[in-house]
């Protein structure tokens, strides 16, 4: 036997959070990528994902610091731990990003998306979706009189589950602009 | 000196600025005013290439042997496509390249103009970081980004495009001191209480190794230097990947040979039992673990790298350290000091004992006899006829690569030039000029397969052109040496398609270049042969016909333990089997 050891909780040494590395389990992870808005940083995040073989389940851009041109990519995507720990080494030494921020494992965070629904239909139907639209504080954004168009904020679960109960009541299309997420407190 | 000027006036003084000697390049439309600027002074050389790919290589090889960037200029559209398989190499290797491109103007862009294309979409995946310049305000500083970052942290290929127009324009010049360089800034520094557990973990280790690569040549020569005093003092055995050798010297008496699927016997031995694998500047490709869940499974494992998407990729480590290799060593070694020079006596003499054994099995061991050369044998001459010389080694991609890795010898970095990470046939020879370029006084040899030769053998063209001397030393099997290998192990000896008829006639080739041309066929005559060669002054091509079927040993199959190799005297046949077939 080697004398070898290693104390407990070197991991500390880490330069991740290794929590179970050897695990197979897939998890799903909220990223926040600060990059410089620069013609192709979108494409260059994209393309290392698709590069890579790494998922991704949604994704949001925009300028957020317009003097200082820069912008927030908020990723949702999911892979087994040592897959995820790979993404934000990946990202972080791509030269236009800035920042990485695991939301995730990083403390609390909210996550909000933003979804606009229709939904066509008649008389019991149409009451029916109204009425549900008001539980789930969707608003209407444009009515005929055969359709509703719905917007709704909210976690994408609570998107999930609205958009669920609308299908049997019409629902023909929907558009999703993907998750913003920030970490909670100062 | 007026900051005004052109666009073009600008790439060529950022290029001044930057310490630039030598630019490899071939014109076109859309690089023409930047040409025109090259000719109109006479500080920065242009080496007129005969493709751009050549021109790539050439900038690896004038990197590697220097430390300092290679520089490439080339048109657009079928200029910059050309040059993507240099550049895929770079950045595979770790190799610093400046490539500048040209561009159709900017009003064209995007509407399918003669010779446009996306050239920084095609280069996305395959350079660190690529920018399209529109701006001619904006160039020069460019331009000193793009060198910052390509010899910033782990090192790679760089590209910046830039449109016709701007090249005609006017604007300001940014000199280097002025340009915004901060925010690209790779920690170097190692965490001090990391390194201290490694020093720990190294005075307790029973069987320790260590695992060099091409990170110890890009840290530059100080890092070779630590490395020498680490093993030297510790007594700790040494073995590195294709891309390290020479870091720490074949004559040093630590060394125990290169690792991985070639890789010699008692390295791959060693690094399957050690107790303690501290890995320097390598990545745990898979030409070396071989099958990951049976890599070394009994040893901690530490890993120096400044690339931290490197840790854990392939093999989880029990600790990484992120920073320079030569920071690393440095704290490493004053530590190690600091707390009295310990190691593990008993366990050391143990375990050296051990490797001496592995080493007896002779695993490079060949038949040497019959007729024909054994390109094991050529190569053992040409060590022996070179020893001394101030000499650089390039290669091209197949058997002979490994072979020249086993049997060639260095005793110092940057003097091993090869296509590790890409693997791509027809590296060596442009990768020679590039070197010989930078070492105009130095014997540099590429140490080529007549097939992967082939590929770019335009070149010659450019070596005789700039009396780049270099000897092209063919070890000709008449065969995809590699890919027969293959076929013989893991597809019933169905040799489909690896051999070539009508190769040309390499001494009339020769001649055609207006060099020189040298046949061996037969061993008595390669010595007499050779000295023929390195006492020629001009470029020679050798064609050196060796044995048609021999095979690359040793070899861990792929899908294979390192424990688990071929050896000369196994039966290769149908060597590859199960999920190894599967691999590469
Ligand atoms: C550009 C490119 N195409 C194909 C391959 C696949 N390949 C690897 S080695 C090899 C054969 C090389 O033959 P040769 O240069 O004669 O070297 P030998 O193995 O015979 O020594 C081939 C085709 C490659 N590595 N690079
Ligand atoms: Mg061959």
């Amino acid at each position: 036997m080697s004398p070898l050891t290693i104390s407990q909780g070197s991991s500390k040494h880490s330069a991740y959070d290794l929590r179970d590395p050897y695990s197979e389990v897939q998890e799903t992870h909220t990223l926040t990528v600060i990059v410089d808005n620069e013609p192709g940083v979108l494409a260059r995040v994209i393309g290392l994902f698709s590069g890579r073989g790494y998922n991704i389940d949604s994704l949001t851009v925009a300028e957020v610091d317009h003097t200082g041109h820069r912008s927030r990519i908020t990723i949702v995507t999911t892979g087994t731990p040592q897959v995820i720990e790979q993404i934000k080494a990946q990202l972080g030494r791509m030269v236009p990003v800035h920042e990485v921020h695991d939301l995730t494992v990083e403390g609390a965070s909210v996550e909000r998306e933003l979804a606009l629904l229709k939904v066509t239909g008649k008389g019991e139907a149409r009451i029916e979706a109204l009425r549900l639209a008001e539980i789930f504080r969707a608003n209407v954004v444009d009515s005929t009189l055969q359709s509703f168009v719905f917007e709704m904020t909210g976690a994408p679960s609570k998107i999930d589950a609205f958009a669920e109960l609308m299908r049997p009541l019409g629902l023909t299309e929907i558009a999703r602009t993907g998750v913003a997420a920030l970490a909670r407190g100062v | 000196m007026s900051q005004q000027m052109t666009g073009a006036k600008m790439v060529v003084q950022a290029l001044k600025d930057q310490g630039v000697e030598v630019v490899f390049g071939y014109p076109g439309g859309a690089v023409l005013p930047i040409y025109d600027e090259l000719f109109q002074q006479n500080e920065i050389r242009h080496v007129l290439v005969r493709h751009e790919q050549g021109a790539t290589h050439m900038a690896e090889g004038y990197a590697r042997s220097t430390g300092k960037p290679g520089v490439v200029l080339v048109t657009s559209g079928p200029g910059a496509t050309n040059a993507v398989t240099g550049i895929t190499d770079a950045l595979m290797d770790s190799i610093p390249l400046v490539v500048l491109s040209g561009q159709v103007p900017t009003f064209l862009i995007g509407n399918d103009a003669f010779q446009e294309a996306d050239t920084v979409g095609i280069t996305r995946p395959c350079t660190k970081h690529n920018w399209l310049v529109k701006d001619p305000e904006r160039l020069a500083e460019t331009i000193h980004q793009a060198f910052h970052v390509a010899i910033s942290g782990r090192p790679g290929p760089v590209l910046v495009d830039i449109p016709k127009d701007v090249q005609f324009a006017e604007g300001t010049y940014t000199p280097p001191q002025k340009a915004r360089t901060e925010h690209y800034a790779p920690k170097v520094k190692g965490d001090i209480e990391a390194i201290t557990q490694l020093v720990e973990m190294l005075e307790q280790a029973e069987r320790p190794i260590l695992y060099t690569g091409g990170g110890v040549i890009n840290s530059g020569p100080g890092a070779s230097q630590l490395l020498i005093e680490l093993a030297e003092s510790t007594g700790i055995p040494v073995t590195s990947t294709l891309m390290g050798l020479g870091a720490y010297p074949a004559s040093g008496k630590n060394w125990i040979g290169m690792l991985g699927m070639h890789g010699l016997y008692e390295a791959n031995m060693a690094m399957h039992d050690c107790d303690l694998m501290i890995n320097i500047g390598a990545r745990f490709d898979d030409r070396i673990t071989g099958r990951v869940n049976a890599f070394s499974p009994n040893s901690k494992k530490a890993h120096i790298d400044i690339d931290p998407s490197s840790i854990n990729k392939v093999i989880r480590v029990d600790l990484p350290i992120i920073g320079d290799v030569g920071h690393v060593l440095e704290d490493l070694l004053r530590i190690w000091k600091s707390r009295g020079r310990k190691t593990n006596k008993d366990g050391l003499a143990k375990w050296w004992k051990q490797i001496d054994a592995w080493k007896a099995v002779n695993c490079l061991a060949y038949k040497n006899d019959g007729p024909a050369i054994k390109p094991q044998y050529a190569l053992q001459r040409l060590e022996e006829l070179t020893r001394g010389r101030d000499r650089y080694v390039t290669t091209e991609v197949g058997q002979h690569q490994m072979w020249a890795a086993q049997f060639l010898h260095f005793d110092g970095p940057n003097r091993w030039m090869t296509s590790g990470g890409l693997g791509t046939m027809g590296y060596g020879l442009p990768a020679s000029i590039g070197v010989q370029i930078a070492h105009p006084e130095a014997l540099v040899i590429n140490v080529a397969g007549e097939a992967s030769w082939l590929m770019n053998m335009q070149e010659m063209g450019t070596a005789v052109q700039f009396r780049a001397p270099v000897k092209q030393f063919i070890l000709n099997n008449e065969r995809l040496g590699m890919v027969r290998q293959w076929q013989q192990l893991l597809h019933g000896e169905r040799y489909s398609h690896s051999w070539s008829e009508s190769l040309p006639d390499f001494v009339k080739l020769a001649e055609a270049f207006g060099c020189k041309g040298i046949r061996a066929d037969h061993p008595d005559q390669l010595d007499d042969a050779i000295r023929e060669m390195l006492a020629y002054e001009g470029p020679v091509i050798f064609d050196c016909l060796v044995e048609k079927h021999e095979n690359c040993l040793p070899m861990i199959p792929s899908g294979n333990a390192h424990n688990d190799m071929l050896l000369p005297d196994d039966d290769v046949r149908n060597a590859i089997t199960g999920s190894g077939a599967a691999l590469v």
